[in-house]
């Protein structure tokens, strides 16, 4: 359509996408590397479910069976759903506040690459034959070199500590971006619900990430310099590692579920073509449900013996947590009531979202309560509970999120017959492989053993979910023939092809790579929609202001970007020699140290805008 | 186009009806959990049988909701105006924050009150004290007060508390008999307590409910519980149990078996491996995995890996002599 309609934001040869320093460019590279780690835990899934099918299962053995659900719980947490958020995050949040890219763009590219190598490392466990097998939460003292004596503890411990630099280093240059960088006229309370639950999960993860670096430097130094911090013999506790734990843990599971909260409340004002319906009440009640997410870590340890007094004060504060959350759940049903409700792919994925994160939010109210969470705790319950959460939650709102934005992505639209094939697959695949969980744990089959005996009656509810596992894996290449049919040969998307309210619409797609031509001026917190239906059908809006209209296709002044540098990815890759050294030898750690320190010494002395950098529009001196 | 939504609304309907009708027929008796057999376990389900109304009724209220919300504004074609733009509705929303705040104080005061119920002294001024040591991958029963020790399958009496006392060994297990009641940690260097009163007589399974391993999955158990005579006849076999003088006996100590288990009345008297006096009088073999039979006996001894992965009992490379010596020994344990 435009002159940038034809993907000029993405062409270039490697070298230009290993050392962009573009929130877009970057973006892709997230969602890309999200994806294919999402097949990746998808498979090891798959292999635990094909072991549980039938009793005494004899497909894999319990050492590998151990291996794979610690990876499979490690890699969906860290390497798909935090990633996959991080691909919208970085992608739409300078869209959608009117910005030319995040805070510190450099960081941003660090930020990936040390995600990307530390995401490597892990599994590079796997052909070294020697992966993590004590469980995503790693409770101690299974974790000690007495009782895990191979390399597998300290590829997880390395590598998921690298990813939390990547964690917190994106989450301050977000934190920054979002506060500082907005269009002017945007003030928080006109910020687009996705940003504002973007900005609590940056929040989040200053404040989890440090705990459990704690920890897991605590279990560094037991397992590689014989300190004792969580061996009992010795004087230590392995609680201690339980409390670390999960101080980071909760938050955690806000970190994982606040994305999807936020692109559901973007996607069902769009298809509703209404207002978020009382869209203040849904920000304070995210950040309070980020704000109580910190005080309920020990309802993940009702069964430790913490003792009544504590085992009350948990439950009491995690149920707070629903009242929050039942608020967003209402108010969303509220925005679809009395709207025009379009029925498009990303509709059913939030519609999807919101219905089947009813049933994880329920059974999260079970276990709130001790007395029933004792029996439910560690079985199959929890694993239908945190399925339900996670997948129905966190997958169902972020694929909502990708087919909303795939067409600003990619500038194509993508197949509605596919992908709502890909929905109802997911939907029907993931109800069949979860629910049936739910009665096994009541039935008391314990969350984590390769193998059961077959007079417990626990094989018919297992097949099932295996079958149901499958579909699931038939509805996700559904999604990739789909996404490749689009990028082929897609109907070109405008850049509002589904007549929304926010600013990322107002520019073409792609966007390029200056994205605003102009800097809005915002004066609504649906400027587009104002400036396309005006102040009249926009109660709350009482100015007679045109609202943001779409950006020009020129820009009219000159504008200056950031140049590429190649000094971020080489300061990650420092960290993860540091990281990956610790496992053959000092010698490669001081490589790392060398080439870290070098990579920071030269970024930091690289001046952002060199000779040659990208601008646009007039050139300089001749455009007045 | 209105089809193919009614097609997705029917069936989004069907769904939640398929699921409510698994919700309804999964209150059946069939799960453990639902079915208690102690006093500790019908507390815990009766806080729950209060919470899965209240959470059905949330369910069906909400989902029914949000499906009527799809189905009645659903866009016709004929629809070219924009719906009024409702921004909120803050009586509204006040109300349905003070509602669940309202149901949750109504599950709040059963919780609280059975948490202290659950976590206070033993009902009884005398319980029979047990305690329960959690090993790699086995469970250790000592009864002080009866002056025996056993492993992987509990005995206690119909209708007596009682008193656990947990610990560990080595890395952190979790007691866990779904119709006796709710899990408690075995931690290492520290201790945990659980009661329970058994009401009905009858064997119960249970196994480990936290990682500790490799096999995890094989620390299984079995809880007897007994009428009072059995458990009594039970009790006084153990403090006076009777030992075959065989063959098998010498076997047994010298060929590196009394390094760590003990036998009570013979030399053989180690601490590492289950206590395996009275062996035969157990229905199962190496932590509730195989039936106590000479067969699955002499499977175990010939290779305990293959029985149980990562099992730290090491395979003591008997010939079939020697081996059918020490089945035959263990077997008369009783």
């Amino acid at each position: 359509m435009t002159a940038t309609g034809h993907g000029s934001v993405y062409s270039g040869d490697l070298r230009s996408w290993l050392t962009t320093v573009d929130h877009k460019r970057i973006g892709v590279l997230y969602g890309i590397s999200a994806l294919f780690y999402f097949v990746v835990g998808g498979v090891e899934a798959l292999i635990i479910r094909l072991q549980l099918a039938s009793a005494d299962g004899a497909v894999v053995g319990a050492d590998t069976f151990n291996q794979l659900f610690t990876m499979h719980g490690t890699t969906m947490v860290f390497l798909v759903l935090m990633p996959l958020s991080a691909a919208l995050f970085n992608y739409m949040i300078p869209l959608m506040i009117g910005a030319r890219d995040v805070a510190f763009p450099r960081l941003n590219a660090f930020s990936f690459w040390t995600f990307l190598f530390g995401s490597l490392l892990l599994n590079l466990s796997f052909f070294v034959g020697d992966p993590p097998d004590a469980g995503w939460f790693g409770y101690a003292n299974l974790t000690s070199r007495q009782y895990n004596p191979g390399m597998g503890i300290d590829f997880w411990i390395l590598s998921v500590q690298i990813m939390g630099i990547a964690s917190i280093a994106s989450a301050v240059n977000f934190t920054v971006t979002i506060l500082n960088m907005r269009a002017p006229g945007m003030s928080l309370m006109r910020m687009p619900l996705f940003v504002w639950m973007a900005l609590i999960v940056q929040v989040l993860m200053l404040l989890a990430f440090p705990p459990i670096t704690v920890a897991f430097i605590y279990l560094l130094f037991d397992r590689f310099f014989g300190t004792h911090f969580y061996i009992p013999d010795a004087g230590g506790t392995p609680i201690l590692w339980q409390h670390l734990f999960w101080i980071f843990g909760h938050p955690e599971v806000y970190i994982l579920i606040l994305p999807s909260f936020g692109v559901v409340s973007e996607v069902l004002p769009t298809f509703s073509r209404k207002p978020l319906f009382g869209a203040p009440f849904m920000i304070f009640s995210g950040i309070l449900i980020g704000f109580l997410g910190f005080g309920v870590w020990s309802h993940h340890m009702f069964t430790t013996g913490l003792g009544a007094v504590a085992d009350t004060a948990f439950s009491l504060g995690t149920m707070l947590i629903a009242i929050p959350t039942g608020v967003k759940i209402f108010n969303w049903i509220a925005t679809l009531w009395g709207g025009h409700i379009h029925f498009k792919t990303p509709l059913y994925f939030a519609v999807g979202m919101v219905g089947l994160f009813i049933i994880g939010g329920l059974s999260g109210i079970m276990h709130a309560s001790p007395p029933v969470d004792i029996q439910q705790h560690d079985t199959y319950f929890v694993v239908a509970h945190l399925h339900y959460v996670f997948f129905g939650g966190t997958v169902f709102g972020l694929f909502a999120g990708v087919y909303y934005w795939w067409p600003k992505i990619t500038g194509r639209m993508i197949g509605e017959g596919l992908g709502k094939l890909h929905f109802w697959l997911m939907f029907i695949g993931m109800n069949l492989t979860f629910f049936p969980m739910h009665f096994l744990g009541m039935d008391g089959m314990p969350r984590r053993i390769y193998t059961y005996a077959a007079d417990l009656g626990w094989e018919r509810w297992n097949l099932i979910a295996t079958v149901g596992a499958f579909v699931i894996a038939v509805s996700v290449l559904v999604f990739f023939v789909n996404a490749v049919r689009s990028v082929r040969a897609g109907e070109r998307a405008g850049g509002d092809p589904w007549d929304a309210a926010t600013l990322e619409w107002t520019m073409s797609s792609p966007p390029p790579e200056y994205n605003f031509a102009v800097v809005p001026a915002v004066n609504s917190a649906r400027p587009f929609w104002l400036h396309k239906y005006g102040p009249t059908r926009d109660i709350s809006t009482r100015t007679k202001e045109e609202g943001t209209p779409s950006q020009p296709e020129t820009p009219p002044e000159r504008i200056d970007l950031p140049s590429p540098s190649g000094w971020p990815i080489l300061a990650a890759l420092g960290l993860s020699l540091i990281g990956g050294g610790a496992l053959v030898g000092l010698w490669l750690v001081l490589i790392g140290v060398a080439v870290l320190v070098f990579g920071v010494y030269r970024w930091a002395f690289q001046p952002l805008e060199r000779l040659g950098h990208p601008s646009f529009g007039p050139a300089p001196g001749g455009g007045r | 186009m209105s089809r193919e939504r009614s097609t997705f609304l029917q069936t989004l309907l069907a769904a939640d009806l398929l699921l409510l009708t698994a919700c309804g027929s999964a209150q059946g008796p069939d799960w453990r959990t639902l079915r208690p057999v102690s006093d500790f376990g019908q507390l815990g389900a009766e806080v729950y049988s209060d919470l899965i109304w209240w959470t059905l009724g949330i369910f069906v209220v909400v989902e029914l909701l949000l499906l009527y919300a799809l189905i009645r504004y659903r866009s016709s074609r004929s629809e070219s105006e924009v719906p009024s733009q409702v921004h909120g509705f803050t009586a509204l929303e006040i109300a349905w924050t003070l509602v669940p705040a309202a149901i949750l104080f109504f599950i709040a005061i059963p919780t609280v009150r059975t948490i202290f119920e659950l976590q206070g002294a033993p009902p009884t001024e005398d319980p029979l004290e047990i305690t329960v040591v959690g090993h790699q991958w086995w469970w250790e029963f000592q009864y002080p007060e009866l002056g025996f020790v056993t492993a992987n399958e509990l005995h206690v009496p119909v209708g007596r508390t009682a008193n656990l006392t947990l610990s560990s060994a080595d890395v952190i297990h979790s007691f866990w008999i779904p119709q006796i009641g709710g899990k408690r940690d075995l931690n290492p260097g520290s201790e945990n307590r659980l009661w329970f009163t058994p009401t009905e007589v009858g064997e119960y399974y249970g196994q480990c409910a936290e990682l500790c391993g490799t096999s995890h999955a094989n620390m299984r158990m079995r809880v007897f519980v007994d009428d009072s005579a059995t458990f009594s006849e039970w009790a006084a076999a153990m403090q006076a149990p009777a030992v075959p003088d065989s063959a098998g006996a010498m076997t047994f100590l010298i060929s590196g078996c009394a390094a760590c288990h003990t036998i009570a009345g013979t030399p053989a008297q180690g601490k590492v491996g289950p206590n395996l006096t009275n062996l035969a009088r157990r229905t199962t073999l190496a932590s509730s995995l195989i039936p106590n039979t000479p067969e699955h006996m002499a499977n175990w001894l010939r290779s305990p890996d293959s029985v149980k992965p990562g099992a730290l009992m090491p395979d003591l490379n008997l010939d079939e002599q020697r081996l059918n010596d020490l089945v035959r020994f263990l077997d008369g344990l009783r």
